[in-house]
Formats: structure tokens, C-alpha cells, sequence
């Protein structure tokens, strides 16, 4: 990669102030956006060939194009709810670069005809979202969020609208029922949020990154936007990399980059004398990867045809020091306390799988447990209203897929812990004490 | 009721098209007040909304951050999540719950990944995320908290550059704390932001 576009010179202090941005070339994309038509710039958008970089991979152009024209009032909702496991970009772009994010958001809005916009950033966010709101002051001041922006007749009013902790309000139609004062349970689909979604009007919906990306896609002009990274994967992408490595933090890559070299050239790898045991390539939610998969290039293809997915751009680093069982339990706990509770295999699925790798662990499950808990992630996808509920069974069935041995290896040492070794029947069970095991992970 | 509660929500129900999305808002400046999503503070939220309580409540039980109990003044978020787990979160959020112990200041909780695996394991003290955190932080994350001074100056993650080596072409010094990163003194942070907190080892080694 020639030069960061995201992340150049983000630590240079005073970024967060227009001030400062201004002198760097900052809300120039945007005069030079209103200055062609939006049909112009929404052109540019999908020569770029950006995707969405919060977790979909849907490409953003197509994505505005979905909203229906005419003069109806439309929304644009960024979704700065950052809340998959591991995921820390969008944070950093937000804390350090905030009139990034509202350039892009009002040549988005522009392309889009949206009149309205909202920033739903999570609650936990407390500084970032104390940033964004003094940025949007400045921006407001500087007449870019405000009637007829810059003489271009395109007008846009935006909020910052601050979460309460829930990670479902990441999922685009919780987070509108969120956004409208309700529960965040998610909705039906369809009819999809283009058409009717934020209080029933079309509503375009994208991550930070992604429109923090657009103001450098229309200053390169998207074909030469397009030049970076693969054929299908475009453009460069934070990547938040966590767990046992040696340098966690976020990164800027180009779509394509090699695993090992995200993990091991950038991030530095597990602590000396380890070794990756098993990786999550995007987030929590996604079915975890083994050392073997580390030469994968890290695109969105390459990451679905080894049978995961890029998500969020979040590696979850696990070394060999750790049980597979105690990753598997935190797993299942997360998405057990953000189930919705609105559809019934994802809110019993989780809580039984919770139960079954809490009975493995305490030496009253026998292997037919295994394939039960097996079972139960095969039929919770795909069979509620949003996906959830396949965010735990995909990572789960993976880790059973890929570690059987030693979920029947901790079984059976559990058992023999609790005086049930091999050949003592299920019967035997009753009456045992159930022995908790100390839950320390790692170092 | 309190006026400035009062004004507080009537601005945030202006700033939108319907009213009824400033609930997540008003419940939060009405939890300022009162110290938590109580009976007495969500009827006056739904008195000032035009909606029921009921309404609210339902609401405020989905929500992680609305408390629905009485809880201490100062929270204390141990983020208990994948990536912080992996790196002593389970002990670190033993360590803090037994030192608060039952001190009505505190309220300790275990949460859900907050967002910030880059300093794990970490914690938000009244929003202010810290880390990475060991177990001889603890006492004197306590002590500030209830001293009500910047939390851990030096581990606050405000004052942290970015990890990526390509990132930065210039050299930048870490970022001052911000004013607002104290937990409730007023101006505390100025003093502390004359401390330059000492480089973490976060890629500044690039090459």
C-alpha cells in the first residue's frame, strides 16, 4: 500500500477540530462533489467498488442507488454502533478524525437525496460521541450541515443520537426501532430499509468506515479508488486485530494482504512460545479459521471460500495456551445476554448452548451433548428475523467442527474429575456434586 | 420536577421528527439525576414525553446502561468480553469487584466488549476507558474514582496513538487528556494533561 487514506497522519493533534482538517484538504471532496450533479457522485461511488465495512459487504453505490427518487423525505442513518466482539475502528476513526465521517456522510446524503441524518453511535462511546458532537457544531457553524449547503441547493440536518448498550441496535432495523425510542428489536425484512425504514421513509443505512471512506474516493475519483485491493474486495480497510498478539491495535491495510501478515508482520503475533491455535477473521460472529489458514489473503472472497467471512475487519487472535471450551463459553454468553429474545431459536438456541458447554465443562455431559449442541446451531440459522442467533452458531459450529477431539478430551477429563471416568454410565450422574471449574483464561 | 431535566428533554425531543425517539436520551439525563431509572424518574421522563411509564420502563429494561436498580454513583464497566478475557479480564473484574466490596460508591459491573481489545483487559470508569489494566491498577483506579480524579492518567485510552506503523508520517506525541476525562471534578484534567503519559509500546517501532 502507497499511503494511508483513513489513518494518514490520524495522530496529528487538533485533527478533531475543523481547523485543523480544513488545512489538511478537509471538506474539499465535498465542494467538489456539489459542483457535478448527485447522480455524478453516486457514479463514482460504484466505479470505487466500495463495500460496506461494517460486517455485509453490500456494495455501497447499489446500496443508494435502492433509494427510490423524487422529492420524498429520505433518511441516512450512520450506524456507529460498534459492538462486535473485537471491533475497534470505527472508535478510533471517529475519536481522532470526526469531520472525516461528516464529509462522507453529507456527500452520501447528497447522492442519495437524503435531507435528514442521523449517527446512532453506542452509548458506551462516551468521549467519541462528545467529539463528534463538537465536530458537527463546527461543521454546523461552517455551514456544512445546514440549508443549501454551500450554494449547492442539497440541505441536510444531522443528530448524534447516543445508544444505551445493546449490541442487537448494530443490526440495521433494531437499531432503527432504537432510533424511533424503542426497544431495539430488529423487524421484518422485507420490506428492506431503502424503501421503509426510519419512520417509514427510505432510509439508507452505512457503517462509519464507509462513509468515512467517501471523501477519499471522490477525491482519487473512484476508478483510481478502484485500483487498490482486489478485484472484488476494493480499497483499503481498518482492521482491528486483538487477542494474543503482541501489538494489538488497528491497522490499515489493502484488501488482499495476507493474514500472516496482518497477524504476524503487523500485530507481531502470539507472545514468544506460542502459537496461533484458531483465529476469528471478522469478529466474534465469525466461524473461526486454524493456523493452517493463515497464508489466506484477507478480502472478502478469499475469507468466504475458506468458509468464514471478513465482517468487520476484526481478528481475534487465540494461542495454544487456551482451552477451546473457554472460548467457545464466552461466545455463547455474549450472544446469550444480547439475544433479543424476540424469536425462539435464537433466544433458546443460545441459552442452551450456553448450558450444554457449561455441563462440558463441568463433567456431566457425555459426547452425545456434542453433537446435540451440533444440532442446535444447524437449526437456529437462518431461521429468525436477523442473524444473531447464526452469529453464535456459526463460531460454535466451527469450533465444534474443528476442535471435536478436544471438546470430547475436556468431557471426558471433566468426568474423570468428578469420579465418572470412561465406561460409568449417565445414570451414575445423579447426586454428583457438580464441580465449577476456576474460568482462567489465559495469562 | 427539576427544571433543567425538564429543559434537557424538551431539547432532545426537538431535534427530531418524532418526539418519541428522544426516549434513549431523556432516560439517560433523567439517570444523571436521579442516579438510575427510578419510578419517580420515569414518570417525570414520561410526563414531559406524553407517553406512559409503562412505556418507558419497557424500554428501559432492554437497554445495558439504564439502570433499573439503585446502583453507586461512579460505574464501573470490566469488559469481560472474548478479547479482554484472553488477557486476564475474569481476574481483573474478581480484582475490582473484591477491592470496591460493598462500598455504596461503586457499581462494578462485568460487560459486554466495549470496544476498545486494543487495551485489553479494560475497564470504563464513568465513561473514561482504561487500560490495559493489571491487577496492581486496581487500588489506585479506586482511589481516583473516588477521589474524583482523572482516572489512570497514564492508561486512559484518549491519550493513546494508533498502532499501525504506516499510519502516522510524522512523529506525533501522545494526545493530552481530554478536559472532559475526569470522572466529576471540574478541571481536574487540566493539571494531568501536563503529565506526558509515557509511550506504550504501540508501534512506534514501525520499520
Amino acid at each position: 500500500m502507497t499511503e494511508a487514506l483513513l489513518f494518514k497522519d490520524i495522530d496529528e493533534p487538533g485533527l478533531a477540530t475543523l481547523e485543523v482538517y480544513a488545512k489538511r484538504g478537509g471538506y474539499e471532496s465535498l465542494r467538489k462533489a456539489l459542483a457535478t450533479t448527485p447522480e455524478d457522485v453516486l457514479a463514482q461511488l460504484e466505479a470505487s467498488g466500495l463495500r460496506g465495512r461494517g460486517g455485509a459487504g453490500f456494495a455501497m453505490g447499489k446500496k443508494v442507488s435502492f433509494l427510490p427518487k423524487g422529492t420524498i423525505d429520505k433518511y441516512l442513518v450512520c450506524n456507529a454502533d460498534e459492538s462486535e466482539p473485537g471491533t475497534f475502528k470505527d472508535r478510533e476513526l471517529m475519536q481522532k478524525s470526526p469531520h472525516m465521517l461528516i464529509e462522507g456522510l453529507v456527500i452520501a446524503s447528497y447522492a442519495a437525496g437524503a435531507t435528514r441524518s442521523f449517527i446512532y453511535i453506542r452509548g458506551e462511546y462516551v468521549h467519541q460521541a462528545d467529539v463528534l458532537d463538537a465536530a458537527l457544531a463546527e461543521a454546523t457553524a461552517a455551514g456544512y450541515i445546514a440549508e443549501n449547503i454551500l450554494g449547492s441547493g442539497h440541505s441536510l440536518s444531522l443528530v448524534v443520537h447516543r445508544g444505551a448498550g445493546a449490541y442487537i441496535c448494530g443490526e440495521e432495523t433494531g437499531l432503527l426501532d432504537s432510533l424511533e425510542g424503542k426497544r431495539g428489536n430488529p423487524r421484518l425484512k422485507p420490506p428492506f430499509p431503502a424503501n421503509q425504514g426510519l419512520y417509514q421513509g427510505p432510509t439508507l443505512i452505512n457503517n462509519v468506515e464507509t462513509l468515512a471512506t467517501v471523501p477519499a474516493i471522490i477525491r482519487l475519483g473512484g476508478e483510481q479508488y478502484a485500483k487498490l485491493g482486489t478485484e472484488t474486495s476494493k480499497g483499503t480497510k481498518l482492521v482491528s486485530v486483538s487477542g494474543h498478539v503482541q501489538k494489538p491495535g488497528n491497522y490499515e491495510i489493502e484488501l488482499g494482504t495476507s493474514s500472516r501478515e496482518i497477524i504476524y508482520g503487523l500485530a507481531g503475533g502470539p507472545p514468544p512460545g506460542r502459537e496461533v491455535k484458531c483465529w476469528f477473521p471478522g469478529g466474534s460472529s465469525s466461524p473461526v479459521l486454524k493456523a493452517e489458514d493463515l497464508d489466506i489473503p484477507y478480502d472478502f472472497e478469499s475469507m468466504a471460500k475458506a468458509g468464514s467471512m471478513l465482517g468487520s475487519g476484526a481478528i481475534i487472535v487465540v494461542d495454544d495456551s487456551t482451552p477451546i471450551l473457554d472460548v467457545a463459553l464466552k461466545v455463547a454468553k455474549f450472544y446469550r445476554h444480547e439475544s433479543c429474545g424476540k424469536c425462539t431459536p435464537c433466544r433458546e438456541g443460545t441459552n442452551w448452548t450456553v448450558k450444554m458447554l457449561e455441563r462440558i465443562d463441568e463433567g456431566t455431559a457425555t459426547p452425545m451433548d456434542i453433537e446435540i449442541m451440533a444440532s442446535v446451531q444447524e437449526h437456529i440459522i437462518g431461521n429468525c428475523l436477523c442473524v444473531l442467533g447464526d452469529a453464535m452458531a456459526m463460531p460454535i459450529g466451527s469450533l465444534i467442527a474443528k476442535f471435536r477431539d478436544e471438546f470430547e478430551d475436556h468431557i471426558e477429563a471433566a468426568r474423570v474429575r468428578n469420579g465418572l471416568g470412561a465406561g460409568v454410565g449417565p445414570e451414575g450422574d445423579s447426586g454428583m456434586p457438580q464441580t465449577t471449574l476456576a474460568a482462567g483464561v489465559g495469562g | 420536577m427539576n427544571p433543567e431535566l425538564r429543559a434537557d428533554i424538551e431539547a432532545h425531543m426537538a431535534l427530531y421528527p418524532d418526539s418519541r425517539s428522544a426516549a434513549l436520551p431523556a432516560l439517560e439525563a433523567a439517570q444523571r439525576v436521579h442516579g438510575w431509572c427510578s419510578p419517580e424518574a420515569i414518570e417525570q421522563v414520561a410526563e414531559v414525553m406524553g407517553v406512559t411509564p409503562a412505556y418507558l420502563a419497557a424500554v428501559a429494561t432492554f437497554y445495558d446502561m439504564l439502570e433499573t436498580e439503585p446502583v453507586g454513583k461512579h460505574s464501573i464497566y470490566v469488559c469481560a468480553n472474548i478479547s479482554c478475557s484472553l488477557r486476564g479480564a475474569d481476574a481483573l473484574h474478581a480484582a475490582v469487584s473484591e477491592a470496591a466490596g460493598d462500598d455504596p460508591n461503586f457499581n462494578v459491573r462485568s460487560f459486554e466488549c466495549l470496544g476498545a481489545c486494543d487495551i485489553a483487559p479494560m475497564a470504563s470508569v464513568d465513561g473514561v476507558f482504561v487500560g490495559p489494566l493489571t491487577l496492581e491498577d486496581v487500588p489506585r483506579l479506586l482511589d481516583d474514582t473516588r477521589a474524583g480524579r482523572p482516572v489512570l492518567p497514564d492508561k486512559q485510552l484518549s491519550t493513546r496513538l494508533v498502532a499501525d506503523p504506516h499510519a502516522n508520517s510524522r512523529e506525533f506525541p501522545a494526545h493530552p487528556i481530554e478536559a472532559g476525562s475526569t470522572t466529576d471534578a471540574s478541571g481536574g484534567g487540566v493539571s494531568a494533561s501536563a503529565q506526558t503519559p509515557p509511550a506504550e509500546s504501540i508501534g512506534a517501532d514501525g520499520a
